[in-house]
Order: C-alpha cells, then sequence, then structure tokens
C-alpha cells in the first residue's frame, strides 16, 4: 500500500498497461528455500553468456560471408581490419568455451546436489536438451571461419558421423551438402549455427526458466526436493548480487583474455593439404581422443553404443531415482558414475596433448602449423581482387591488345560494354567467338544482319588487317 | 515402485499445501517480512546502475565494430597517369584512352576499365572529359568526318569540346579533375549523376 502510494505517476500508468509491478514481483521475490548461496550461479551465468554470444554473433553477421570463396576473407578482414573486430570475435570464440565449461559445471551441481528430483524429470531433460544444442553450436561455429584447422577438423567431424551404421553415409552427406566438404557444407553449418540451432535454444531456453521457475528452487542437499521446509530467501536482493558477480567476473574475465590474448585465424583451408594435423577445440579432445581407441567394426561401439548408454542413463535418471536422498556421499552409485566419466573426459584431454607432444613427428608438424598461423597473422589483409577475369589473368596477346585497342577507339565498348559483358544497349560478346568461326566474324561485322541493325549496330568500316586483331581480341572473351 | 509411492504421497500433500508452501508458513522470514523498501530500492538503484555502466562499456566496442565502415575515407580513386602532356602537343581531335580503376569495397578490390577523351581546347589547354554520356550513360564516340561526339544510342552530340550541340542530353560532357605532375598528365576518375541539368558527383 504504502509502496503504491509512493511509485510515480509514470510507473503507475505502466503498471496498469503491462502489469509489470507484478512481473517484477514474480522475478524478484522467488523463494529460495535455505537461502542465497554461490553454487546456484551458474544458471544465470549461462544466460548471460548466451546474451553475450547472441549480441557478438549478431555483430560479426554484419561483416561475414558464408560461402567457401569468401569466407575466410571476411573473417581475415573482421580480425585484421575492422575496429575492435579482432576483439569481438575473440569475445565470440572464447565466449563459447565458457559456455561449455559452465554448463558442465551447471550440470554438475544439479546432479551433485539432486536438484533433478521432486517432479523435475521435464526441466532436467530440458537442460539436457539444451546440452547437446550447445554442443551442436560449437560444432557447427567451427568451421565457419573457414581456416586449414576449422576445415579439417570438421572433415573429421562428418566422417565420425559417416560411421554409424546404416544411415551413416547419409548422414554425412546431408551434413556436407554432398559427398564432398565444400561452399554447400559452409551455406549448412551457418544455417544450423544462426537459424536451426538458436531456435531450438530459445525455445529450450524458454522452457527450462519457465519449469525451473514452476518447479521452484530446490534448495540445498539438506532439502526435501518435493516440500521445501528450510526458510526461505527471496530472490532478490542476495541471490540477484550474486549472479550479478559472477557475470561481472565472466565479463571480465572474457574482456581481459580477449583484449590480452585475440583469438588467431590460421591459413585459408586448402583441401589439397594432405600434411595438415586437425585438432578440434580443446572441449572435444576427449571424444577426439575417445575415438581413436575404436576402429574399424567396433567403431559402432565407441560412437554410438557408449555414448548411448551414456545419453539414455542421463535422461532416466530422475525417472529412475526418485529417492528424497540428495547428499551425494549417501548415493555412491551415481556420485561415483558422475565422477568417472567426468574423470574420464579429462584424462582423455590430457592423453590427447601428451601422445601429441610424445610422437615426435606429429608435434613437429602440430608446431609448423603453428608457425605458420603465426605468420598468417602478421602478414596485412589483402582484400580479394575482382573484376573482368581478363583485368585479374595474365595480359592479352599483342594482336588481341591492338585489337582492344580497336574496340574502345571504335565505341564497341559503348554497347557491348569495357570488355564484352554487354550493357542494356547492346548483347555481350563473350563466348562470341565459339558461335561463331573467324569468316562468319568478319561477315556480321562487316555487314551486320537487320536484326543488329535495328539494335544500332553499325557496320565494322576499319580495315582488314585491323578487323582481325579485332577478332583477335574477340577470340579473347571466354 | 518405492520411489512411486513417494510421489503420489507428495501430490497428495502437495494439494493440500501448494497455497502455504508458496507463500510461506513454512518458508517463514524474509517473505513476511521484506528488507525494509528503502534499502531495497536503493539495492536496485546501485544494481541498475553497475548493469547500465558495465552495458555501456561493453557496447563501446560493438559501436565501434558497427561504425568501421563511416570511418574509412570514401574510397577516392587515385590518380591515373595518362602519359607525359607532349603526347597531347600535336593532337586536334581528342584522343581516346583507357585507364583501370581500382576501388576498394570493404574487402573486395574491384578492378574496372574506363574510357576518356583528352582534349585540347582551341586555347591550347589540354581537358579530360569521361567518355559517358550524361543522357543514359551510354559511351560517346568521337566522329572525325565532322569533329563531333556523337552518343551511339540516341543522337547525343557535343562539340570537339564537349559541348551539347543537340539531342536529349542535359548538359555538356563531363570533364574529370586532372593535373600535370612531372610533365605527366594525371586525371582523378569520378561518375556523375546522368540526366540533370548540373553535374553532380557520384563516386
Amino acid at each position: 500500500m504504502k509502496q503504491n502510494a509512493k511509485q510515480s505517476g509514470f510507473m503507475s500508468w505502466l503498471d496498469k498497461r503491462t502489469g509489470i509491478e507484478g512481473l517484477k514481483h514474480e522475478a524478484l521475490n522467488e523463494p529460495i528455500p535455505g537461502g542465497a548461496r554461490w553454487a546456484y550461479v551458474f544458471g544465470s551465468g549461462l544466460l548471460y553468456i548466451l546474451l553475450s554470444q547472441i549480441v557478438t554473433g549478431v555483430f560479426l553477421a554484419m561483416y561475414y560471408v558464408a560461402s567457401a570463396d569468401h569466407a575466410h576473407t571476411t573473417i581475415e578482414y573482421i580480425t585484421k581490419q575492422v575496429t575492435a573486430g579482432g576483439f569481438i570475435r575473440s569475445l565470440h570464440s572464447y565466449g563459447s568455451s565458457a559456455m561449455v565449461v559452465t554448463l558442465v559445471v551447471h550440470l554438475g551441481q544439479t546432479y551433485f546436489f539432486g536438484s533433478y528430483k521432486g517432479r523435475r524429470e521435464i526441466l532436467w531433460i530440458s537442460g539436457l536438451m539444451l546440452f547437446a544444442l550447445v554442443i551442436g553450436m560449437a560444432f557447427t561455429g567451427y568451421l565457419l571461419p573457414w581456416d586449414e584447422k576449422a576445415y579439417f577438423a570438421t572433415a573429421v567431424g562428418t566422417n565420425i558421423a559417416g560411421e554409424v551404421p546404416i544411415i551413416g553415409d547419409w548422414l554425412k552427406a546431408l551434413m556436407r551438402g554432398g559427398t564432398e566438404m565444400g561452399t554447400l557444407t559452409l551455406s549448412r553449418f551457418f544455417v544450423a549455427h544462426v537459424f536451426l540451432i538458436p531456435a531450438g535454444i530459445f525455445a529450450f531456453v524458454g522452457a527450462h526458466v519457465y519449469l525451473f521457475r514452476k518447479a521452484g528452487s530446490a534448495g540445498p542437499i539438506s532439502e526435501d526436493p518435493y516440500e521445501p521446509k528450510q526458510k526461505s530467501e527471496q530472490f532478490y536482493p542476495k541471490q540477484v548480487i550474486m549472479d550479478i558477480v559472477f557475470a561481472t567476473i565472466l565479463v571480465g574475465a572474457l574482456g581481459l583474455l580477449s583484449y590480452l590474448s585475440p583469438v588467431e585465424l590460421g591459413p585459408k583451408a586448402n583441401p589439397a593439404d594432405t600434411q595438415f594435423l586437425p585438432r578440434p577445440e580443446w572441449y572435444y579432445l576427449p571424444i577426439f581422443q575417445w575415438l581413436k581407441y575404436w576402429s574399424g567394426a567396433y567403431a559402432i561401439v565407441g560412437i554410438v553404443v557408449i555414448p548411448g548408454i551414456v545419453a539414455g542413463f542421463l535422461v532416466a535418471l530422475p525417472f529412475m531415482d526418485k529417492s528424497l536422498e540428495r547428499r551425494p556421499w549417501k548415493r555412491p552409485i551415481a556420485s561415483f558414475s558422475f565422477a568417472t566419466i567426468l574423470c574420464g573426459l579429462i584424462f582423455l584431454g590430457w592423453q590427447s596433448g601428451h601422445e601429441d607432444g610424445a610422437d615426435a613427428a606429429v608435434a613437429k608438424q602440430l608446431a609448423k602449423q603453428a608457425t605458420e598461423t603465426e605468420a598468417f597473422m602478421k602478414t596485412p589483409f589483402k582484400s580479394e581482387t575482382m573484376g573482368p577475369a581478363m583485368l585479374i589473368a595474365a595480359p592479352l596477346s599483342p594482336e588481341a591488345a591492338k585489337g582492344k585497342k580497336l574496340f574502345t577507339d571504335n565505341s564497341c565498348d559503348g554497347c557491348h560494354g569495357d570488355n564484352g559483358q554487354g550493357t542494356e544497349n547492346g548483347p555481350k560478346l563473350i563466348g562470341v567467338s565459339v558461335k561463331f568461326d573467324h569468316d562468319e566474324l568478319v561477315k556480321v561485322l562487316r555487314n551486320p544482319t537487320q536484326k543488329m541493325r535495328d539494335g544500332n549496330m553499325d557496320p565494322v568500316e576499319i580495315p582488314d588487317d585491323d578487323l582481325a586483331l579485332l577478332i583477335a581480341f574477340l577470340n579473347t572473351l571466354k | 515402485m518405492i520411489g512411486s509411492h513417494v510421489t503420489n504421497v507428495h501430490q497428495t500433500l502437495m494439494i493440500e499445501n501448494s497455497e502455504v508452501s508458496k507463500s510461506g508458513s513454512n518458508t517463514s522470514g524474509s517473505l513476511d517480512h521484506p528488507p525494509p523498501t528503502g534499502r531495497r530500492t536503493f539495492l536496485g538503484w546501485v544494481i541498475g546502475l553497475g548493469t547500465v555502466s558495465v552495458a555501456g562499456l561493453l557496447s563501446i566496442p560493438l559501436v565501434r565494430f558497427a561504425l568501421d565502415p563511416l570511418t574509412r575515407a570514401a574510397t577516392s580513386t587515385g590518380w591515373s597517369d595518362l602519359g607525359p602532356t607532349s603526347d597531347f602537343s600535336e593532337t586536334t581531335a581528342p584522343q581516346k584512352r583507357t585507364i583501370s580503376i581500382t576501388q576498394t569495397d570493404g574487402w573486395r578490390t574491384v578492378l574496372s576499365e574506363k574510357s576518356i577523351y583528352v582534349v585540347k581546347k582551341a586555347s591550347g589547354e589540354l581537358t579530360v572529359l569521361t567518355a559517358i554520356c550524361p543522357h543514359l550513360g551510354c559511351s560517346v564516340k568521337y566522329n572525325e568526318s565532322n569533329n563531333q561526339f556523337k552518343c551511339p544510342c540516341h543522337n547525343g552530340a557535343f562539340t570537339t569540346e564537349g559541348k551539347l550541340v543537340s539531342g536529349p542530353p542535359p548538359r555538356d560532357m563531363d570533364n574529370l579533375e586532372m593535373r600535370i605532375q612531372d610533365g605527366h598528365l594525371q586525371v582523378r576518375y569520378q561518375t556523375f549523376r546522368q540526366l540533370v541539368k548540373s553535374k553532380e558527383v557520384l563516386a
């Protein structure tokens, strides 16, 4: 009452039309059983990173072109030329790592705290879906710069999809837009990265936040997940402040990292390069290493069966485990299996780096690739040169060059274009020498057909020698 | 089995207690007695101000990133060399030349070739005319038989110095900015708006 009276005229006007006070109340007065804790900051931290990824991603799209011809040039332009380009790209790139790390911590916290219990099955599954979608974002985003490591890492990634039984080849071709990696692959990955997967992320983030609010905060491990009994504290202000502090640390860390150590870009992908050793982004290294152990007939076990069992176990978890017990040490099987998988992944990641270092040939090649990247980063940006092919290509033969002079001196270019490409006033001449042989060309140039005359084409009245030179030029227009 | 039993018990409890648990006799304390309004409002301002300043700080690189093309000087095509002025000293009729133009367009460099005429005026001064007709942009051709420029598209005619004689063009042929550097004639290529009476630079 007192609060309402204190409201300014504008706020009361706005509230009557939007119900903003109710929304504010809903958002801020959420009860947290057992009170605010640092353990709960990761979910809102993820929302912050998502926001940062969306904003930086939209800005990067201002300059990026998703085509095998231009993708690398545009990223190079962003990195080397555009003001703050290297910084924004680094924020986006490091942001993806921060997303994966924070997501694993958020998942781990929910798992170890038993927070998936208490009618939270769909909430938990929507979180797992988000995990899969984020992994998909990381995979599709990695290809977009189209440098050597992006190209070859994705070639390996899509080959793995090809190992899936029965539909493998089809799945690989679907991802690549054909049997080989190429510009269609890039277009597909771009569409998945900026349209398809984000649509899924928006939908599931909405569902996840809604379901979380519906179920309420699960509270600490000593709390009953069904009927919270501990003294609760409102979300605002203490938890809000903790969340903001965490988000600020993320902002600071990502900003500092991007500023001090901007993400590099390697040389443009060269599919013919047989030496290049692809290495995925660090958070994919455990999977990369894992797949080394499963080859031939057993590949299906490593690629489909075991990951399928792990995913199935995670999905089934809240349906199987409905006990009130939440303390991790009283749930040894659950805690042990999660810790094993996590440690296994960390070990595999370490193993991958260790093996690369131990093999002299591999270490040498990786060092060479790093040097090439360094060197590429130091070379100044070179723009793509465009124009009529003949301007860029080798110079004309002396005859054709003289013929070209005749072409402009007689204003043929006025209607047929600088380089015979055609204008609205005259047809293109490119390919004309394929259509007509030398004698036919002489004939129509000396005596244009009625249709040509109607289009303002005058007979060419130059000496025979010059006409031969002009035709020599026309022969170059292909 | 045990699990589903527990759930049922809880569901029953839930129906009875749902209102209570939401607004809370058993979730006592702060819900019934929120911190004094003054402190909450103050905190709100501090958080709001902090958020706005962090967002403002972050938006600086974003704005600079988006405005980058505006900070680059408009791509003025440089000077193209047409050779020593002595090449044109004997000239009576206009001389046609082709110059290569390089334009920067973001991450691209676009090459193109343009035709121009070098004209020696009656006064002896050199002037450079673009071959593009101010009417609809066709390439104007010099006709030695009657000492006139003629546009092949709509028969616009101009004098040797580019003055409009007859036809639909709205103005004289456009002359280009030129200079003499170390005895060489140089020209800066530009394009002009068509179909208007006065010469307006487009690019």
